[in-house]
């Protein structure tokens, strides 16, 4: 939280910096979240499998193909 | 402070997904049926729950191709019916799609904020949105782009899937490096031609592994060039509605949020969700 310097609503106030010691749990906690809400629409049951069967795959047919994920 | 960044990110993510929904259902549901009745009229006995094409019904040899080695294809009845997969299904995969890329977005945007010069969260995050775009979709897309059904053989799905994402992965550590030695050249170049540095680091390395890596081909012969075109074009179109919602509503969350977050962080207290 570097230069929270004084402000009045003017759009020139400089954006506090966060430091990276702050985000790295975020990052790597959330990230890992993210990164596999976006396998299991991406790519469950398509290569890789973490559940069996293609129920996953099969629900989630049509987003994959238009979102550009090999689907099949 | 990020986990409320974050959370904006995520909801923004959600109504981005949302609209992207309406896009998807406009322009991406009519090629995605005409291909799969191109799909069922392509195999002999027609897939039993696509018959929208011309397919013989008449051969008993099982419909799918897709599953023709291993499974015993013919207990493969239909999970859920076109009108689930076009509906709540295709909602839902863009709904946790939109939530996960607004929240990689929000982490990327709390480690640029004030760390790429003096944008404000309008403009930091309409800039961050364009080359999130590009590095994670359009680009990549230029190499291996949207396929729809019928399209792709199921034999190398495995080799597919890995060339995505090590093409993926690549651009947009491709795209981080050609913003970091920008901010790094501003300095003594000036932004302009920092900048120009950053978008040829990004060109060559990109245009290097577009030509390194294999080319892939699986359009069948028959398969119409417009449909595939309009396929394609369907699948940009909802990639940018939702890095568009999402660069400006995030912008727009963050900017009307400014002054009370930069308040709470004075008082050394947890900002306010909105």
């Amino acid at each position: 939280m570097a230069h929270a310097t004084t402000h009045s609503g003017t759009p020139a106030v400089a954006l506090p910096v966060i430091s990276a010691a702050e985000l790295l749990p975020w990052a790597v906690f959330g990230g890992l979240l993210l990164v596999l809400m976006v396998y299991f629409v991406g790519a469950e049951q398509g290569a890789t499998s973490l559940i069996q069967g293609r129920e996953v795959h099969e629900f989630v047919h049509d987003a994959r193909h238009l979102l550009g994920f090999p689907c099949h | 402070m990020v986990g409320i960044y974050l959370a904006r990110g995520m909801l923004i993510g959600i109504l981005a997904g949302l609209l992207a929904f309406g896009v998807a259902t406009l322009i991406g549901e009519p090629p995605v049926e005409r291909a799969i009745a191109v799909e069922a009229a392509q195999v002999t006995g027609g897939h039993g729950h696509h018959d929208a094409g011309a397919a013989p019904d008449t051969v008993e040899a099982g419909h799918s191709h897709h599953h023709h080695d291993t499974q015993a294809a013919d207990e493969e009845e239909e999970l859920f019916s076109r009108g689930t997969q076009s509906g709540w299904g295709l909602l839902t995969g863009l709904l946790v799609y939109g939530a996960a890329v607004g929240g990689l977005f929000a982490l990327t945007y709390a480690y640029a904020q004030g760390r790429m010069g003096t944008l404000g969260p309008r403009g930091l995050a309409a800039v961050l949105a364009l080359l999130g775009f590009l590095a994670v979709v359009l680009v990549p897309a230029f190499k291996y782009p949207a396929n729809p059904p019928a399209v792709g053989d199921p034999d190398t799905i495995q080799q597919r899937t890995a060339l995505f994402f090590i093409l993926l992965i690549l651009s947009v550590a491709a795209m981080v490096a050609a913003v970091v030695m920008a901010r790094r050249l501003a300095a003594r170049w000036g932004a302009w031609n920092a900048s120009l540095a950053g978008g040829a680091l990004f060109l060559v390395v990109m245009v290097v592994a577009g030509y390194a890596l294999p080319e892939v081909n699986e359009v069948p012969e028959i398969f119409p060039a417009q449909l595939l075109w309009r396929f394609r074009i369907a699948s940009w179109g909802i990639h940018a509605t939702l890095w568009a919602a999402l660069g400006l509503g995030y912008g727009w969350l963050c900017e009307r949020a400014q002054s009370r977050d930069l308040q709470a962080l004075r008082r050394g207290d947890r900002p306010a969700l909105f």
